[in-house]
């Protein structure tokens, strides 16, 4: 009971503001407050993914102060912040794709249905397989469609037949509504592609190992439109079997996709909330800052 | 004066040292071009007439009781074909009768002559008893004379081929007895002595079975290194140690290789002197460095994409680089093995410390025997007496040439295979 928090939450009878105030200036500020805690409530019922005092650092730099986060099930999490606050470092905990950074330590405990992720039992080759990634730029393999839908399936062995094999790419290409556009070329070479294809390609890819949880950083950054409007669409037909976390720069897009949304801010996360209140009545200054474009 | 003004002020000095520094490059790449051609034709004009060798046509007269009754190989093979030779000369040159002259009528065939008449009396008995016209090898120096290489202007001293020998070969070549005719021997015969029987197909066995040790040894471990010091090693000191001394290995004189060979292949584990094997251990040894350091550069050169998608889609370290790195790379590798390999196949220092310089006649038939590789063996031709070697070293120098054009052509098809997959 004796950290600035705490004491500011101590004594309900006042309005919020001004107890923090009386207490402490810095009350909600996320870097100068060493007690900042998120606002709005960080857990959900029955979640796929809890994250609990996560921190991240990359050498002496430390990118990710303190972070608790749950994902839910059958939800698309929205991570929206500036530039350089953590977020897509903080999505890339969530399949220890930062173990291939020599220098990223981590810290805290993240747990996919109750198993510590980064525990000594967990094999990241099957974590991979259960959290799948799309990254911000399109990475097809240099070979072709087929081959690209077609290789987590046959890594991890999941087709026992030719016949099973085809209908899981061509599943899996309708899913990211692909097929149209290239069933008539599955041999030709993934990096043929236009670039809004060849993020969908990458989503197929994904979703060919069914994952229980889908992470994209940034998926759209590098497309039009139109190539976004599909996708979108995707990831709301998506999240009828699967959790998404999805990083994006578009406020917008947060606003039409997701259901929850996380605002980072220099390694914090600042606000955590329903996109729908997050968006029309932010309760921190910062979140309500960037969401109004006043920063960012 | 406004912006536009001072920008184009500048702009006729930028043109200008643009133009300037193209002609750098392009007076450079005529410079370059220039030694090579210039390499060539010296090589060519010297060399070419090395595929033709000169023939003498003798009508013999083979007595067919010289050869007994006995008609088995073994017997035709002892039968004195030296005697025949110089019988017919005789009676060519009826007027010779002195001892000395004789002799020197007798040089004027050359010592393989008798070979190449008992090869067609063992393939075909039935000329025995018969008078029929052979084409016979000439004497290196006879072949050099005819060839024009030798100016009988020269006083007869300062020469090697004498006054009487011209006075025999003019008479000869008047008869059309004289002829130039494609160099067989070259192509398929050992070293020798005798130039006019020297070939260079020994050398060139030497030189594919010392290119395949060197190949199977250099790339797959050379491709192993830079894999694992690229993508697993720990990034510490002693890998940044490793790093340093591998660059170090790609500049050190390939004769100390030589020398690291002798001791240690040789004299430590005992293997043969001056057979291929040792000859492509060493030359692999050469070769690992530029392996390594060019697969090494291919390898970080893979865009970390392509890394980062296939491990997030569960795939363990090593069949990210198995499935997705080494293949991306594998042009790049190619390129640093035919680097590697090149340099291997004109190397000669290393050669000599391990005994690969030795006069070897047989054809070498695999690894372990014995055999000179196609360097060292212009370099043995290279610091012969006779001037019959001159041509013999520059068409010596343009197989080389070509059997290089045919390695790096290998892997150049090679790495088109690899890179049309993708």
């Amino acid at each position: 009971m004796n950290t600035l928090t705490d004491r500011i939450t101590e004594d309900m009878s006042a309005p919020l503001d001004e107890r923090q105030a009386a207490v402490a200036p810095n009350f909600d500020d996320p870097v100068l407050n060493p007690d900042f805690k998120t606002f709005g409530n960080v857990h959900v019922d029955d979640p796929a993914m809890t994250s609990r005092n996560v921190n991240v650092s990359y050498g002496d730099k430390q990118a990710i102060f303190n972070v608790s986060l749950d994902v839910g099930k059958n939800e698309v999490i929205a991570m929206i912040g500036p530039s350089g606050c953590g977020k897509s470092t903080f999505l890339r905990c969530l399949n220890r794709m930062n173990d291939t950074i020599d220098v990223c330590r981590v810290s805290g405990s993240i747990k996919l249905y109750g198993e510590d992720i980064y525990g000594k039992d967990m094999d990241v080759v099957l974590l991979r397989a259960r959290v799948g990634i799309v990254f911000q730029k399109p990475n097809p393999f240099p070979k072709s469609l087929y081959e690209n839908v077609a290789y987590g399936v046959k890594l991890h062995g999941l087709a026992s037949s030719k016949s099973e094999l085809d209908d899981i790419v061509e599943s899996s290409l309708r899913k990211a509504d692909l097929w149209k556009e290239v069933s008539d070329r599955l041999d030709k070479p993934g990096t043929g592609l236009s670039g809004g294809q060849q993020q969908r390609l990458c989503i197929a890819r994904a979703i060919a190992i069914s994952p229980e949880i889908i992470l994209m950083d940034e998926p759209c950054s590098a497309l039009d439109p139109i190539a976004t409007a599909a996708i979108e669409e995707l990831i709301d037909e998506l999240r009828k079997q699967y959790s998404i976390c999805i990083v994006t720069h578009s406020m917008q897009q947060a606003a039409r996709v997701s259901q929850r949304t996380a605002y980072f801010h220099l390694g914090r996360l600042v606000e955590v909330g329903a996109t729908d209140t997050v968006f029309t009545n932010p309760r921190h200054r910062l979140t309500e800052g960037y969401i109004t474009g006043r920063f960012g | 004066m406004t912006q536009v003004e001072i920008i184009k002020a500048g702009l006729a000095r930028r043109y200008a040292r643009e133009t300037r520094f193209r002609m750098y490059g392009l007076s450079s790449i005529v410079c370059g071009l220039a030694f090579l051609v210039f390499l060539l034709v010296t090589t060519g004009s010297n060399g070419y007439t090395a595929l033709l060798q000169t023939h003498i046509g003798l009508d013999i007269h083979l007595l067919a009781e010289d050869f007994g009754d006995d008609r088995s190989r073994e017997s035709l093979s002892k039968a004195n074909y030296s005697g025949f030779i110089k019988e017919a000369l005789r009676q060519t040159f009826p007027e010779v009768t002195k001892r000395k002259e004789k002799k020197a009528l007798y040089r004027i065939m050359s010592g393989g002559a008798q070979y190449q008449l008992r090869e067609k009396v063992m393939a075909d008995p039935s000329l025995i008893g018969r008078s029929v016209t052979y084409w016979l090898l000439a004497d290196d120096e006879v072949d050099v004379f005819v060839k024009g290489r030798i100016d009988r202007d020269v006083p007869e001293k300062n020469r090697r081929i004498k006054d009487i020998t011209i006075g025999w070969v003019d008479r000869l070549a008047e008869d059309g007895r004289v002829e130039k005719r494609f160099n067989i021997p070259f192509f398929t015969a050992g070293d020798s002595r005798e130039p006019e029987q020297a070939g260079i197909f020994g050398a060139t066995m030497g030189s594919i079975f010392t290119m395949l040790v060197t190949m199977l040894l250099a790339f797959p471990i050379g491709v192993a290194a830079a894999i694992y010091l690229q993508e697993f090693a720990p990034k510490n000191r002693i890998t940044d140690l490793l790093e340093v001394n591998i660059n170090n290995l790609a500049a050190v004189p390939s004769i100390i290789f030589g020398l690291l060979g002798l001791a240690i292949f040789i004299n430590a584990f005992g293997l043969p002197r001056s057979v291929p094997l040792v000859g492509g251990m060493v030359l692999a040894l050469m070769t690992l460095p530029t392996i390594i350091i060019s697969s090494r550069a291919a390898l970080g050169a893979v865009p970390p994409s392509i890394r980062e998608a296939a491990l997030g889609l569960g795939a363990s370290p090593v069949q990210t680089v198995l499935h997705h790195v080494v293949p991306l790379a594998m042009p790049g590798m190619l390129t640093g093995t035919i680097i590697g390999l090149a340099q291997a196949l004109g190397e000669s220092a290393p050669l000599l410390v391990i005994g690969m310089v030795a006069f070897i006649v047989d054809v070498p038939g695999g690894p372990l025997d014995p055999a000179t590789a196609l360097p060292v063996q212009i370099y043995l031709w290279s610091d012969s007496p006779e001037r019959a070697f001159v041509e013999r070293t520059s068409a010596a120098i343009m197989v080389l040439l070509l059997f290089l054009v045919a390695v790096n052509g290998l892997i150049v098809l090679l790495r088109k295979k690899f890179e049309h997959r993708w």
